[in-house]
């Protein structure tokens, strides 16, 4: 259950940047890669959030698919399972670009 | 009153502050010049049982300490006290009900009963836990996963990210083998498919087989 951690972290990140302003809605970038369960982050992100700025808000999760570049050919792959493998020449020896995600990207804070 | 929302780009990592706090954690380990272990495995892979070996081996060679993490108990830290090694054990329960991994803050807190500068090598046993303490950097040089052929071949592709970003792989019971059914070929390709080429040290806490490889492991990275 990290998630709990994760939301604690969200929900800092979340109210120091709203100094002093209501949270009405998180954007957060998950990589796919990450073993993130996205119903465990929200229920945590509710619980963790009472009694603060992010309190009621809302958590938009936008899921980022994990793309690779190989090490050997140069390919770009999606990478949808493990094992990951590049999809022209099936080395597993990728660079990962996308995928590896825990970003909180933006908030909506509420303007009185 | 009319109240509009408005948008505001942040772009922080939700482990910024963690990752933060592990680089700080390093830095105190290299003004020292201690090396960092984490290790990390399953619960009853057999993390104490080897570093107990590990212990007694390394006497007079290297000079090592240990950190523990435990949801609860001191069990593990007294088994190792007959080392007399420098030791602290960090209890994770003030958390929710106990947090399944150790964060860079929580060995920081640890680290102030260590005398870091007596320390060549210094060992953090992590929760037991597959899961979450992969994503928590705590300020490690290596991380090395013991893991046992009790626990089957397929693990790897469940539990990737503790597979991929392991230094070091202790395959341990390894005395086992003949009365088991896993396949050892199969979990090292599987290990290979997440991690691929990762070192590797068959390993048995109970036989000592692999003890010496993974010690000299310790010693080469170490660095006396």
């Amino acid at each position: 259950m990290h998630e709990l951690s994760i939301a604690e972290s969200v929900v800092q990140v979340a109210s120091r940047h709203a100094e002093g302003r209501r949270v009405t809605k998180v954007y957060l970038k998950v990589g796919h890669l990450r073993q993130v369960v996205p119903s465990a982050l929200a229920f945590s992100f509710e619980l963790v959030a009472h009694g603060t700025p992010a309190e009621g808000a809302e958590l938009e999760m936008q899921q980022v698919p994990a793309t690779g570049v190989c090490k050997d050919c140069g390919e770009e792959s999606r990478l949808a399972a493990f094992p990951l493998q590049c999809r022209s020449c099936r080395s597993h020896d990728l660079e990962i670009i996308e995928g590896e995600e825990l970003l909180v990207e933006s908030l909506e804070l509420e303007e009185t | 009153m009319h109240r509009t929302a408005v948008k505001k780009v942040v772009l922080e990592g939700v482990l910024d502050a963690n990752d933060a706090l592990a680089q700080a954690n390093r830095a105190r380990f290299d003004a020292t010049g201690t090396y960092v272990i984490n290790m990390m495995s399953s619960p009853g892979a057999g993390k104490t049982a080897l570093l107990e070996r590990t212990l007694d081996r390394m006497r007079g060679k290297l000079r090592l300490g240990v950190l523990e993490g435990d949801v609860q108990t001191t069990l593990d830290a007294d088994r190792l006290a007959r080392f007399h090694v420098p030791l602290v054990q960090v209890n994770t329960d003030p958390g929710f009900g106990g947090e399944c991994h150790l964060d860079a803050n929580m060995v920081r807190s640890g680290l102030a009963e260590l005398p870091l500068e007596e320390i060549d090598a210094l060992v953090i046993e992590n929760v037991g836990n597959l899961v979450c303490p992969a994503e928590f950097k705590v300020g490690e040089d290596a991380r090395v996963m013991v893991y046992s052929v009790t626990e089957g071949e397929e693990k790897p592709l469940k539990y990737p990210l503790m597979f991929r970003s392991a230094d070091l792989v202790l395959v341990n019971k390894v005395d086992l083998l003949e009365h088991l059914d896993f396949d050892l070929e199969l979990f090292l390709g599987n290990l290979d498919a997440v991690n691929p080429g990762v070192e590797r040290v068959l390993t048995s806490a109970r036989t000592g087989q692999g003890e010496e490889e993974w010690c000299s492991w310790l010693e080469r990275r170490a660095g006396t």
